[in-house]
C-alpha cells in the first residue's frame, strides 16, 4: 500500500490490535474524533469503546493508568495530544515508567507505547511544536524512537508493541502527511536501536533523524556531496556502532537535529565520537540544532528551526577544515 | 442478637452534606426575575454588557476569517460564551486581576487590552502575550489548567501584600479533570486565598462531551472537596453571571469560590477542528435558542432601549475599531533578535554567540 506516515501508524495500530487483545488505546479525542491528527481514525468503530478510549483531559492519569494497565497484562498505547502536554504527566514517566523494571529487578515490566506528536514547522500555537527527545532519553529506562518515513513508522510501532518495555514514540507532525511511500500491507518489524544508512559516501558523515532528514538530504543533493547520511530512528539507545563505523570511514561528522542545540542529543553523540574515535577525525565534530531556548511562537519559527542554509554552511565549514 | 433500632443512628453520623444551586435571572425570552436582580447593576450597565458581547462576537468572526485567509494561526472561537466572559469581566473591580486560558478574548476586550496586541497573539507573535499592566490580566495559557496554580499564587501574593484584590481564574470543563485544577483549588482553600475560579463549561473539550469528562452531576461540586464555596450559574445569562461573580469577588477577602458557568461552544473547538465528526448538529440548535446575546437584546428591546438603527450603528463602529487594530497588527514586523534577547534577564555569552552566528551567516534569510 502507498501511504503517508499517519496512515502507516494507523495501520500498525490496527494490525497490533487484531493480533493481541492486550493492546488498548487511550487518550484525548482519539475515539470518535480519531485523534486530532487522525492517527487512530476508525479504530474505535472497529474495536469498540472498550479498547479505544476517550479519556478525561488529564495527562498524568493517562500515563499513570497506562503504567498500571501495563503491569497488569495489557499493552496500552496512550496518546498524548502534543508533546508539550506530556510534561503534565512527566512524573509518571520519569519516576515510574523509566524505573519500574530496574527497581524491581525486572519482576515488574511496563510494556507500553506512548505516542505523541513532536517538532515544528507547521505553524502551531505555543507548546505544540517541542522536540523533547533528549529529555526522555536522559532518564534512561525509556526507549525513545522517532520515525522519519512511513515505512519506519509502521515497522518501529509494530516492533515497539512486540517489546516488553516502555517506548516513547515521537511522531514529527510535519512528516505526518508530507509524503507517501510504498510499504508492505502485512506486519513487519523495524529494529529498534538501529540507525538507517540512507545515503553512502566518503567525505563526511551526517547524523540526523526526524524532520531534519529531508533538510539534510536536500543539502546533500544540492551540493552533490559524497556523504554517509545516518537516520538514527532510535534516539535512546543510540546506535553507537553505526555512527562510529561511518565516522571512522569519513573522518568528518556533522550532527543535525531540530531539538535545541544546548544539551541536545547532538551533545551525547558528539561526546561518544570524541571518546571513541577522536584520533580518526580530521576536523572538529560539528552540530546544527535549533537555538538554545524554548520553541518560539509560529511567527518566529522559521528563524529558529535549522534550515538548509544553516546545514549547508556547517557542511562548508566542516569540509574546509 | 437483635440490635436496637437506634444502633446505627448513634455510630453513623453524617459529617458532610452539600448542595449546589443553579442561578438564572434573565431567561431566553428576555424576562427577568426581579427578586434576584443584582445591586450595582442598572440598564445602562446592561446596555454596556450588550455592546461588549456584540463586540466580542464581531471580533470572533474577524479572527475566524483572518485565519481562513491565512492571516492568523490556529484560533479558538468564543461564540456562545460571551455572557460568561463579559458578565465576569464586568463584575471585576478596577484593581482585580484575571488569569485566562486561551478562549477569554471577551475578558481582554472588557478590560481594555489594545486589540492589536490580541491580534498579534493570533498572528503568532510573542508580542501578543505582552499584556500591558493596566489591563490587569495575564497572557493566554495553552496547557490546559496549568494556569490554575498560577492564579492561586497570584491570589496568595495579593493577600500577602494585604491588598483587597480578587483573582479571577478561568478554566474549561475539560480543564477540571487535570490535577492542576484540584491542586490549585485545594491550595486556595487551605490558605483562604482571594481566588474566584470560573469554570467556563461549554459542554465540550474538543470532541469529548461534558458527560465523559466527569461522573459528577455538576462541576461546581468539585469545590466541596476543597472546602470552598461553589455555585452553578446559567452561563448564557449575563446578569446572573455578573451577580454571582460580583458576590464571589466581594467575598474573596474571606476565601475562594468556585463558579461553574453553564454555557455552550456554538462553533468548532479551534480552526483546526471539525465538529461534524463528533457532534450532533441538533444539539447546537437547542443552544441557539439560549443565545446569550439574543436574550439581552430582547430585554433591552422590551424596555425600548434598543433599536435596529442603534444595532447598525454599533456594528459599523465596532468593525471600524477592529479593522484598525488588524491593520496595526499586520504592520508589525518581527525581529528575530528579540527571540534571543528575552530568554534571560541577562545575555549569556553562549547565547550571544548563537545570535552572532545567525546574523553573520544570514541564517534568517535562508
Ligand atoms: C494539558 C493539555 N492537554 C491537552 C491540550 C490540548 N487541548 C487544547 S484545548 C483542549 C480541550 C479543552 O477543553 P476545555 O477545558 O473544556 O476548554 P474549551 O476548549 O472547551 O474552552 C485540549 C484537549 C492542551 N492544550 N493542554
Ligand atoms: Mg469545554
Amino acid at each position: 500500500m502507498k501511504v503517508n506516515m499517519v496512515s502507516a501508524i494507523n495501520n500498525a495500530l490496527d494490525l497490533a490490535m487484531a493480533e493481541k487483545e492486550e493492546v488498548v488505546l487511550l487518550g484525548e479525542d482519539i475515539g470518535k474524533d480519531g485523534g486530532v491528527f487522525r492517527a487512530t481514525d476508525g479504530l474505535q468503530a472497529k474495536y469498540g469503546e472498550g479498547r479505544v478510549m476517550d479519556t478525561p483531559l488529564a495527562e498524568s492519569v493517562i500515563l499513570g493508568a497506562s503504567i498500571g494497565m501495563a503491569m497488569s497484562g495489557l499493552h496500552p498505547v496512550p496518546e498524548i495530544q502534543f508533546a508539550g502536554f506530556m510534561l503534565m504527566g512527566f512524573g509518571q514517566l520519569a519516576n515510574h515508567a523509566a524505573r519500574y523494571r530496574s527497581r524491581t529487578r525486572s519482576k515488574f515490566e511496563v510494556p507500553m507505547v506512548v505516542r505523541t506528536p513532536i517538532s515544528g514547522g507547521v505553524r502551531t500555537l505555543e507548546h505544540h511544536s517541542d522536540s523533547p527527545e533528549a529529555l526522555y532519553s536522559h532518564l534512561g529506562g525509556l526507549t525513545v524512537v522517532i520515525p522519519a518515513t512511513p515505512y519506519d513508522a509502521k515497522g518501529l510501532m509494530i516492533k515497539a508493541l512486540h517489546m516488553r518495555d516502555p517506548v516513547i514514540f515521537l511522531e514529527p507532525t510535519k512528516l505526518y502527511r508530507l509524503f507517501k511511500q510504498e510499504i508492505p500491507d502485512e506486519m513487519y518489524e523495524v529494529e529498534i536501536g538501529k540507525a538507517n544508512l540512507v545515503k553512502e559516501g566518503n567525505d563526511l558523515t551526517i547524523v540526523t533523524y526526524g524532520t531534519m532528514l529531508s533538510v539534510v538530504n536536500e543539502v546533500v543533493e544540492k551540493k552533490n556531496l559524497s556523504a554517509d547520511v545516518l537516520d538514527l530512528r532510535t534516539i535512546n539507545p543510540l546506535d553507537e556502532k553505526s555512527i562510529l563505523d561511518s565516522v571512522k570511514k569519513t573522518g568528518k561528522v556533522l550532527i543535525v537535529h531540530e531539538a535545541p542545540l544546548g544539551f541536545g542529543p547532538g551533545a551525547e553523540i558528539a561526546a561518544r565520537i570524541a571518546e571513541k574515535a577522536i584520533f580518526e577525525l580530521d576536523a572538529p565534530i560539528m552540530r546544527v540544532g535549533s537555538n538554545s531556548f524554548p520553541y518560539p511562537f509560529p511567527g518566529y519559527e522559521n528563524y529558529y528551526i535549522p534550515n538548509a542554509l544553516k546545514v549547508s554552511k556547517a557542511v562548508d565549514k566542516l569540509l574546509s577544515t | 442478637m437483635i440490635l436496637p433500632i437506634w444502633y446505627g443512628a448513634f455510630l453513623i453520623k453524617r459529617v458532610f452534606q452539600g448542595a449546589v444551586d443553579n442561578i438564572q435571572i434573565l431567561d431566553e425570552n428576555g424576562d427577568i426575575d426581579a427578586s434576584l436582580f443584582p445591586s450595582g447593576l442598572d440598564d445602562k450597565k446592561i446596555l454596556e454588557m450588550y455592546r461588549y458581547m456584540s463586540f466580542a462576537r464581531a471580533l470572533d468572526a474577524k479572527c475566524l476569517s483572518l485565519q481562513r485567509q491565512g492571516r492568523a494561526v490556529t484560533y479558538a472561537p468564543l461564540i456562545g460564551e460571551e455572557a460568561t466572559q463579559v458578565g465576569s469581566a464586568m463584575a471585576m473591580r478596577a484593581g482585580d486581576l484575571f488569569v485566562p486560558n486561551f478562549r477569554q478574548h471577551a475578558v481582554y476586550l472588557v478590560r481594555g487590552l489594545p486589540l492589536e496586541i490580541m491580534f498579534l497573539y493570533w498572528r503568532g507573535f510573542e508580542e501578543g502575550a505582552a499584556i500591558p499592566k493596566e489591563v490587569g490580566g495575564f497572557p493566554y495559557i495553552v496547557p490546559v489548567s496549568s494556569q490554575m496554580p498560577h492564579a492561586a499564587g497570584i491570589a496568595f501574593a495579593q493577600k500577602y501584600n494585604k491588598k483587597d484584590v480578587a483573582v479571577l481564574a478561568y478554566v474549561g470543563d475539560g480543564g477540571t479533570s487535570e490535577g492542576d485544577f484540584y491542586e490549585a483549588l485545594n491550595f486556595a482553600g487551605v490558605f483562604k486565598l482571594p481566588m474566584v475560579a470560573i469554570i467556563e463549561n461549554n459542554q465540550w473539550a474538543i470532541s469529548v462531551p461534558r458527560s465523559k469528562q466527569s461522573a459528577a452531576e455538576t462541576l461546581a461540586q468539585k469545590g466541596f472537596a476543597a472546602g470552598i464555596r461553589c455555585v452553578q450559574v446559567d452561563g448564557n445569562d449575563v446578569i446572573a453571571v455578573y451577580k454571582v461573580i460580583s458576590e464571589a469577588i466581594a467575598n474573596a477577602k474571606d476565601g475562594p469560590t468556585l463558579i461553574e458557568c453553564v454555557t455552550y461552544r456554538m462553533s468548532m473547538h479551534t480552526t483546526a477542528d471539525d465538529p461534524t465528526k463528533y457532534r450532533d448538529p441538533a444539539e447546537v440548535e437547542i443552544w441557539k435558542a439560549r443565545d446569550p446575546i439574543d436574550r439581552v437584546r430582547k430585554y433591552l428591546s422590551k424596555k425600548a432601549l434598543w433599536s435596529l438603527e442603534l444595532e447598525k450603528a454599533m456594528g459599523e463602529e465596532q468593525l471600524k475599531i477592529i479593522d484598525e487594530a488588524v491593520a496595526k497588527a499586520e504592520a508589525f514586523k518581527p525581529d528575530p533578535k528579540s527571540m534571543f534577547e528575552n530568554v534571560y534577564g541577562y545575555m549569556p555569552q553562549v547565547l550571544q554567540d548563537e545570535l552572532d552566528d545567525s546574523v553573520a551567516n544570514n541564517f534568517w534569510q535562508g
